[in-house]
């Protein structure tokens, strides 16, 4: 699989790390203009390093569903074009916007991504790519809700968190019921575990149908 | 034609407004508003857009951060103590009411209910007067004991939303103001959330009389009275441990974890399932 324009694999104390280049934002190594994208910290990141084929070659315009306090969605600004990043919790939000006030494509939302329509007046139609990483019941649901932001043919790349959906079923069934639901709306391309980087999360790629 | 866009009907660079639209606006479904912008004037180019975007959706956010992080954990404690005595105040001031008011009205029961329920009514001689105007007082202590509730309810989600969805609003109120804030309920063991309210039986226990408490104002919760007394000691232990964790996330992270609720209620269910079909 290649990577997007501006992901970048250098080597950093003798490992090859994913690297972009922009502003650092939690502490991670940086040299030069380049900086290290934490794969542990990231399931986006996982899945470019565990080579899944999320098609991106940089550029593109994104909404970021569940951006938290930025760390990924920080990657995202960096070899994208045009990046919202809608997170529900406040606190979270804080340092977002700090990442956001690095960045001049990066726009923070304080909104639930349950209910779209509370930024379909800001966030604009045809996007080329949903980034989903959100930790409550419904992912698939959300995925789907969130589909009219997306191109005819955009592409969803999400990571699907077993235990937010239910703690106590096996987490690969939880993954079925939720392949299932995205298939409604979404035809699936490639899924991984995102193991060992992050556990019981399993990575998606999807394209609009 | 563009009513839904944020930047509709603003004179561009009027930051204030777009800053307000963003946060309360909505639209059924989005449109490209990038090109729309150009078109009806309020950006040049869509990189000013972008620009003008970018600086509306920054300032938006960091105020919405602000003014919900403004909605705080002391708000709540005193909400929630306040609410405690208007309670007490309004049972006290109608248990008088109702003594007085039973010799002169037949109906008068001695409850809140019973004495809101005189509240309104024409006196016709003095002594009636004053137990009329203390009803019409009971009355407005018990409208604003409701009011604070409510509030509570409001806010408890905003504040501790974990705490808030384990143990409901006022009993995650009551346990932030026993512990003196967020932050310090996020610094207790576990322990201690445990027997937080039975104080006086800790430290009685502490000194050498009666047994350690099992639980304190937790006790109030579904998950340690519905448990059967045997097992009653388990379940608080359990509460509590989960109370503790989720202070911490709200207080550190403030996001909502469904697993750990899930986790709780399975913890319960296997706690309650040993006397469910045992003994009982």
């Amino acid at each position: 699989m290649t990577l997007p324009d501006g992901v970048v694999r250098r080597a950093f104390d003798g490992r090859e790390r994913l690297v972009t280049s922009g502003e650092p934002v939690y502490g991670e190594p940086t040299d030069g203009q380049w900086r290290v994208w934490d794969v542990g910290r990231s399931k986006l990141g996982a899945m470019f390093e565990l080579g899944m084929d999320v098609q991106l070659s940089g550029g593109e315009s994104v909404l970021y569903l569940g951006a938290a306090s930025g760390t990924t969605v920080s990657h995202v600004a960096d070899f994208a074009g045009p990046t919202y990043a809608v997170e529900f919790a406040p606190r979270p939000v804080r340092d977002l916007v700090s990442v956001a006030a690095d960045r001049s494509n990066l726009f923070p939302l304080l909104k639930d991504a349950r209910r779209p329509e509370t930024y379909a007046h800001v966030v604009e139609s045809n996007l080329d790519v949903i980034v989903q990483d959100v930790a409550t019941r419904g992912q698939a649901t959300v995925a789907a809700r969130n589909a009219i932001f997306l191109d005819d043919d955009g592409l969803l790349l999400a990571a699907i968190k077993a235990r937010s959906e239910d703690v106590t079923a096996d987490p690969e069934a939880v993954y079925d019921r939720v392949l299932e639901e995205l298939a409604e709306t979404y035809e699936v391309l490639e899924t991984r575990s995102l193991a060992p980087y992050h556990d019981d999360h399993l990575g998606v790629v999807a394209r609009k149908q | 034609m563009t009513d839904d866009a944020w930047f509709a009907g603003l004179p561009p660079g009027d930051t204030e407004e777009a800053i307000d639209s963003i946060a309360s606006g909505s639209a059924a479904t989005p449109r490209a508003w990038p090109s729309i912008a150009v078109d009806e004037g309020y950006a040049d180019s869509e990189a000013e857009y972008y620009d003008r975007l970018r600086d509306a959706t920054i300032e938006a956010a960091r105020r919405a951060v602000r003014s919900r992080e403004q909605a705080d954990d002391s708000q709540l404690v005193h909400a929630v103590r306040s609410m405690d005595d208007t309670e007490r105040i309004a049972n006290e001031l109608a248990e008088r009411t109702a003594e007085w008011a039973g010799t002169l009205f037949e109906e008068a029961e001695p409850t809140v209910a019973g004495v809101r329920s005189l509240a309104g009514r024409e006196p016709q001689t003095d002594a009636e007067g004053h137990v009329l105007a203390l009803a019409e007082q009971v009355d407005a202590l018990a409208e604003e004991a409701e009011a604070l509730r409510s509030f509570i309810e409001r806010q408890t989600p905003q504040i501790a939303p974990n705490l808030d969805a384990m143990a409901g609003s006022v009993l995650a109120a009551r346990l932030i103001a026993l512990a003196g804030g967020l932050e310090s309920l996020a610094k207790k063991p576990s322990g201690t959330v445990q027997v937080l309210g039975a104080e006086d039986a800790l430290f009685a226990h502490l000194a050498g009389r009666g047994t350690s408490p099992k639980h304190g104002i937790i006790f109030t919760h579904e998950y340690v009275r519905g448990t059967h007394p045997d097992n009653r000691g388990s379940a608080a232990r359990a509460f509590a441990g989960k109370l503790a964790i989720a202070a911490r996330i709200d207080h550190y992270s403030g996001e909502y974890r469904e697993e750990i609720h899930e986790e709780l209620r399975d913890r319960i269910a296997t706690i309650q399932a040993r006397t469910d079909g045992g003994d009982e």
